[in-house]
C-alpha cells in the first residue's frame, strides 16, 4: 500500500512528445512506472519510442488503455486546459508539472474541479513517487520529474511544497537506511490542487505510512491549518521543516507562492504553529531525516 | 480620480499645479512615486521630518516639495533600509477628506478564490491595522466563474456605513475594482484611501486617492500592454541583469553569497547560514538542472555584490550528473577570477566523482558534506 499511486497504476502522459515530457517519460519507464499511453493533439496513431501509443485526446487514451492517472508536461499556455481535459475524461489523478500557469487560470480550474472526482497534484511540482522493491527503488511508480534512485521502499510519508528540498529530505532518509511509503510534491504555486493537509490526511489513513515529514515554506497559511488538524486528529508521528526564516518580507523567492506579505505567512509563524501543536521542527535542513526517524 | 499629472522635475511639478490652479484647484498634494507603500509615514534622506506626501497651497510650494523629493531617497516601512530613489512625483488636486475608506480585491489562498476586502478605517496605517486584526476587515468572497455580484457589492457598501444613493455609487466602484483585478490578472488591486466627494446628494461620487496594483508575473505574457509598464528603475540593477539570464536572484544585506539549485533548497541554505551565525548576501536559484551557462551567469551575478566575503554553492544533482555540475562550477570559478573563499556542497547523482573533480580542479575550494557543514565553513571563511 501507499497513497495516490502504486506500481499497478496505469499512467498516461499529456505532452509526451515535448523534449521535457519525453525525457521524463523514459526515466519513468526505466523506473518501472506502468505508462500505457501518451496524449499529443494531432499526433494520434503514432507511437512514442515505438512502444507507447499516442492519442489525440485524453478521453480516447482512457477508452483504449484504461489509464487512471495522468502526468501533465503541457506548456503553461495550455496547461490549465490540459488539467480540465484530464478531469473530464474521468481520471482519478492528474499530476501537473508545468511551471508558470497564471493564478487566475488556476482559480477557474480549482472551481471547475469541484464538479469532478479527480485529484490534482501541482502545478509547478516535482510529482509523486511510490518507491518499489528493486535496486535504486525501481519497480515503483514515478509520476513527474523526481530522481528515482534517491528513494527506498519504506514507511515515511513525505509531503512538500518544494522540489530539490524534497530530494534532499528523501535522500537523507534513504541514506540512514530507512525509506518512504510515498513522496508527494504539491508544488510551489499559490493556488494548487491537493494541499499539505489533504496529503497528510491520506498518509494518516495509509497503513504503510508510519510517520510523516512535512516540508513547508513562506507564503499562505497551509502549514498552520495542517498543524492544527494533526494536533487534533493525526494518529502518526509527524516532523516538519519550514524554509525561509531569512526571507525578506514582501519578496517572492523563486516559487510563485513563496512570498510573505503578512506576519502569519512568515516561516517563524509557521514554525511556531507546528511547535504549538507539539510537532517537532528540524532546526537545520540537514536534520530533517533525523527529526522524523527519532520518532519511529 | 482627482485631476493631476506626473512630473519628473520640480519645474514640471509647478507647471502641473499652475494648470490645476486655472481649473480652480486651491489645494494640491505632491506624492512620491515609488513602488512601496507607507509613504506618508516614511522619511526623505537628510530631511527626517519630510515624508513622501506633501500638501501645498501654491504652485511655488509644490515646486519646493517636488524639489525635496525628486532625486532624493525615501525610506518607508516597506522599502529596504537605504530607501528608494524618487524619480517621479504625482501632483494632483487635494480632495477635502471627511472620512477615508479602504478597499481591495485580493487572492484568498486559504479558500482559493478572490475576495473583496473593505474597511471604514482606511488611510495611513491601514497596513498595520490589517495585519494586527484581519478579522475586522469586511470580506466578500467572489466566485471566479460568476464575478462580483451586485448584491455583494451593495452589502459591502452598507457594511461600510454608506446610505442612500452612495450605496450604488460605491457598489459600482467595487465592481470596477473587481473588473480590473480580473481583466488585468492582478494579484491585488488596492485603493487606499477612497473618499466620498462632497456635493449635492445627486452628484455624490467616490474618489480614489491612491492605488496599488500588483500583476501576476506568470500572466504578463498575455498582457503585453501591462508588461511594457515595467519600470526597471524601480528594481535592483543586479536583479534585472540576473533575470535576463533566467536566474532568480534577490539581493540581501549579508556577506555570504549562495548559489543553489531549487528555490526551496536555496531558502533552506540561507536559513542554515543564519543558524550558524552568518548572514546570506542573496537568494539565488540557478534552476533545477544547474547547467554550465546558468552556473557561469550565477557567479557573475554574485560577484557584482561587493559585500560578498564567501560563496556557498549548494547543488543537489537529482537527474543531473554531479560530475557535469562540478565541471561547470570549476570552469565558472576559474573564468570569473573569484577572490573570496568558495565552499561547495554537492550531493546526489555521481556526487563522489563530482567532489573529487572539484578538489582536483581547484586548490582553494572547500568541499562540505552536508548543508550544515557547508554553512559553518562559509561563516568561518567569511569571518577570517
Amino acid at each position: 500500500m501507499a497513497i495516490l499511486v502504486d506500481p499497478a497504476t496505469k499512467v498516461l502522459i499529456q505532452g509526451i512528445t515535448g523534449t521535457f515530457g519525453a525525457c521524463h517519460t523514459r526515466l519513468s519507464l526505466e523506473y518501472g512506472t506502468n505508462i500505457v499511453a501518451g496524449v499529443t493533439p494531432g499526433k494520434g496513431g503514432q507511437f512514442f519510442d515505438n512502444r507507447i501509443p499516442i492519442f489525440d485526446s485524453v478521453a480516447e487514451a482512457v477508452g483504449a488503455t484504461g489509464a487512471t492517472a495522468s502526468c501533465i508536461f503541457v506548456p503553461r499556455a495550455n496547461a490549465a486546459d490540459a488539467v480540465l481535459e484530464a478531469a473530464d475524461a474521468g481520471l482519478q489523478l492528474a499530476v501537473c508539472i508545468t511551471e508558470g500557469i497564471p493564478v487566475h487560470e488556476m482559480l477557474v480550474v480549482k472551481r471547475e474541479l469541484s464538479r469532478y472526482q479527480m485529484k490534482l497534484v501541482g502545478p509547478n511540482c516535482p510529482g509523486i513517487v511510490t518507491p518499489g522493491p528493486g535496486p535504486d527503488s525501481r519497480g515503483g511508480c514515478r509520476i513527474g520529474i523526481a530522481p528515482g534512485y534517491i528513494h527506498r521502499q519504506g514507511h515515511v510519508g513525505v509531503v512538500s511544497r518544494s522540489g530539490t528540498l524534497t530530494y534532499e529530505a528523501v535522500w537523507q532518509i534513504t541514506r540512514r537506511g530507512a525509506g518512504q511509503s510515498t513522496c508527494v510534491g504539491i508544488g510551489g504555486d499559490p493556488v494548487c490542487g491537493l494541499s499539505l493537509l489533504d496529503v497528510v490526511r491520506l498518509f494518516n489513513e495509509d497503513p504503510d505510512t508510519h510517520g510523516i515529514v512535512i516540508i513547508g515554506e513562506i507564503g499562505g497559511s497551509a502549514e498552520q491549518e495542517t498543524a492544527e488538524w494533526i494536533h487534533k486528529h493525526c494518529k502518526k508521528p509527524v516532523a516538519a521543516f519550514v524554509a525561509g526564516t531569512t526571507a525578506p518580507a514582501g519578496r517572492r523567492l523563486g516559487h510563485a507562492g513563496a512570498i510573505a506579505n503578512s506576519a502569519p505567512e512568515t516561516a517563524a509563524a509557521k514554525i511556531a504553529a507546528f511547535r504549538d501543536c507539539k510537532i517537532p521542527v528540524a532546526e537545520s535542513p540537514s536534520a530533517i531525516a533525523d527529526t522524523i526517524l527519532k520518532l519511529l | 480620480m482627482p485631476a493631476g499629472d506626473v512630473a519628473e522635475n520640480p519645474a514640471g511639478a509647478r507647471t502641473i499645479a499652475e494648470r490645476l490652479l486655472q481649473s480652480d484647484v486651491r489645494r494640491f498634494v505632491v506624492k512620491a512615486q515609488i513602488h512601496a507603500g507607507g509613504r506618508a509615514l516614511g522619511s526623505l534622506a537628510g530631511r527626517p521630518n519630510k515624508s513622501g506626501i506633501a500638501f501645498c497651497c501654491t504652485p511655488e510650494e509644490v515646486e519646493r516639495a517636488a524639489n525635496e523629493m525628486l532625486g532624493n531617497t525615501l525610506g518607508t516601512e516597506q522599502t529596504r533600509p537605504e530607501g528608494r530613489r524618487v524619480a517621479k512625483v504625482l501632483v494632483e488636486a487635494a480632495i477635502p477628506v471627511r472620512h477615508e475608506f479602504y478597499a481591495a480585491v485580493a487572492l484568498d489562498r486559504t479558500r482559493d478564490c478572490p475576495v473583496l476586502l473593505a474597511s471604514a478605517a482606511g488611510g495611513v496605517g491601514i497596513e498595520t491595522a490589517v495585519t494586527a486584526s484581519p478579522d475586522r476587515l469586511i470580506k466578500e468572497w467572489i466566485d471566479p466563474l460568476v464575478g462580483l455580484r451586485q448584491f455583494q457589492a451593495r452589502r459591502v457598501a452598507a457594511a461600510l456605513g454608506l446610505t442612500g444613493s452612495s450605496i450604488f455609487t460605491a457598489a459600482d466602484f467595487f465592481h470596477s475594482m473587481w473588473r480590473t483585478w480580473w481583466e488585468c490578472e492582478a494579484l491585488i488591486v488596492e485603493i487606499n484611501p477612497f473618499v466620498q466627494n462632497p456635493g449635492p446628494a445627486t452628484q455624490q461620487s467616490i474618489v480614489a486617492l491612491d492605488a496599488r496594483i500588483a500583476i501576476d508575473d506568470n500572466a504578463l505574457f498575455k498582457h503585453p500592454e501591462l508588461a511594457s509598464l515595467r519600470d526597471v528603475a524601480e528594481e535592483e540593477p543586479i536583479e534585472t541583469e540576473a533575470r535576463k539570464h533566467g536566474l532568480d536572484y534577490i539581493k540581501l544585506d549579508g556577506n555570504i553569497a549562495c548559489m543553489v539549485n531549487g528555490a526551496g533548497l536555496a531558502m533552506a541554505t540561507m536559513d542554515a547560514i543564519k543558524n550558524c551565525g552568518g548572514k546570506p548576501a542573496n537568494f539565488l536559484d540557478v534552476g533545477g538542472g544547474a547547467s554550465q551557462e546558468q552556473v557561469a551567469a550565477a557567479f557573475k551575478t554574485i560577484l557584482t555584490d561587493t559585500n560578498v566575503r564567501a560563496i556557498l554553492v549548494n547543488i543537489f544533482g537529482g537527474i543531473t550528473d554531479c560530475a557535469v555540475v562540478a565541471r561547470g562550477v570549476a570552469a565558472a570559478i576559474n573564468q570569473s577570477g573569484v577572490k573570496v573563499p568558495v565552499v561547495v556542497r554537492i550531493e546526489g547523482n555521481n556526487a563522489t566523482m563530482g567532489r573529487t573533480m572539484l578538489v582536483e580542479a581547484l586548490a582553494k575550494v572547500m568541499v562540505a558534506h552536508s548543508i550544515e557543514e557547508a554553512a559553518r565553513m562559509a561563516v568561518q571563511a567569511a569571518a577570517g
